[in-house]
């Protein structure tokens, strides 16, 4: 039957506060999500105010300063810092998002942050996306041909085929709209969820490729695709702007289409 | 670590592959979502129409043959439709395998029954 109750370690307990100097022109407290599975203890809510006047701009630059000069011990991921890597993936005043593409000064009050919800925590924001890769492996997000490449130059694509793929190859895979998606709390274990479905199609639409018929195949399936019932919260969460509701709905409309 | 976990996540992943099914259960779901549209609409204007009629009256609109027959049709594709959204209810918010299914299995039991009985009655009083 469905859980009633949450795990002993879903309870957040308050945390310590680490005060901005006295000094801070423009201080603004972030309270992030602490919790170490190893330690034992439960998670815990951390205050930190953070003087604004002596940060970047972006809620990824706070967090670093806070890594930097109040707590190393805050654990996160990031690379690129410009929205292209997808790692700094987190959930950010209620909604999942890029640290590094989302403004503080676009948050009301306190600057709420949480790892990505549904996931398992590895440490503070730090989530365990395995599943998540693995399934994004099974729908073999490569190029599938049995015609040899031409000799000696590349394989050709219209230029109308080629905008087919706009939209679908931003995707950085950060996982904020599967990890946003309530079908994929439920049945994340068979439901490949809107980030994985939307790099399918966009295998599935590349003219170059020679195994749509296979890829269908693949994701002809009750939990696999239909777990999603359009309430689109991947398409309103997605940091880069784009539309994996659009992307499953074209799954579902060519099944329908091979019939 | 239990055996249950030292399968490869790529072998999590692909599980039992694909049931190559869902499409109908899709499509059958929208199309009985098409024919409600105008059948609701017609029920609930009919209601109103009646809605004052005494017992008598009202038999007869339902023995009426267009009306009987638009009755039967809302039936079969209200319960149809109503079995295909309680499925995805269920496979969504049951957890447990075993309660899963038996409570599949009573639903469309549930539904067959409620909708044979309803055209029955709908029948009885049209033939």
């Amino acid at each position: 039957m469905a859980t009633f109750t949450l795990p002993r370690n879903s309870r957040i307990t308050a945390g310590t506060t680490h005060a901005a100097a006295t000094e801070a022109r423009q201080p603004r407290r972030f309270r992030i999500y602490r919790y170490d599975p190893d330690s034992g203890e439960n998670p815990r809510l951390d205050s930190y105010e953070i003087d604004l006047d002596d940060c970047g701009p972006m809620v990824l630059d706070a967090l670093i300063k806070i890594k930097n000069e109040v707590d190393s011990g805050l654990t996160f991921r990031r690379s690129c810092r410009e929205g292209i890597c997808g790692s700094c993936s987190m959930n950010i005043d209620g909604t999942n998002t890029l640290a590094c593409l989302k403004p503080i000064d676009e948050i009301k009050g306190d600057v709420r942050i949480y790892p990505l919800p549904h996931m398992e925590v590895i440490k503070d924001l730090v989530t365990d996306l395995t599943a998540a890769y693995a399934q994004l492996a099974s729908v073999e997000p490569w190029l599938k041909t049995s015609t040899p490449a031409p000799a000696g130059e590349e394989r050709r694509q219209s230029i109308e085929e080629r905008e087919r793929l706009d939209g679908l190859w931003e995707c950085v895979l950060c996982f904020s709209c599967s990890t946003a998606c309530p079908s994929y709390w439920w049945s994340g274990d068979r439901y490949l969820g809107p980030a994985v479905l939307l790099q399918a199609y966009r295998w599935i639409v590349d003219s170059r490729d020679e195994s749509t018929g296979e890829r269908l195949d693949a994701l002809e399936d009750p939990f696999r695709l239909y777990r999603c019932h359009t309430i689109m919260n991947c398409t309103k969460t997605c940091p880069k702007g784009l539309n994996p509701a659009r992307a499953i709905a074209e799954i579902k409309k060519l099944m329908v289409a091979r019939r | 670590m239990n055996g249950k976990n030292m399968r490869t996540p790529l072998g999590r992943a692909r599980g039992l592959g694909s049931a190559k099914d869902g499409v109908h259960h899709w499509w059958m779901q929208r199309l009985t979502a098409i024919a409600l549209v105008p059948l609701c609409l017609w029920f609930v204007a009919s209601l109103v129409r009646v809605a004052g009629a005494d017992h008598a009256a009202t038999v007869a609109w339902i023995g009426s043959p267009l009306v009987a027959i638009m009755l039967i049709l809302l039936v079969i594709a209200g319960f149809y439709h109503a079995a295909l959204g309680l499925r995805v209810v269920i496979e969504d918010y049951v957890g447990s395998e075993t309660v899963k299914q038996v409570t599949l299995i009573l639903m469309q039991f549930a539904c067959i029954a409620l909708g044979v009985a309803t055209v029955f009655s709908i029948l009885k009083l049209a033939l």
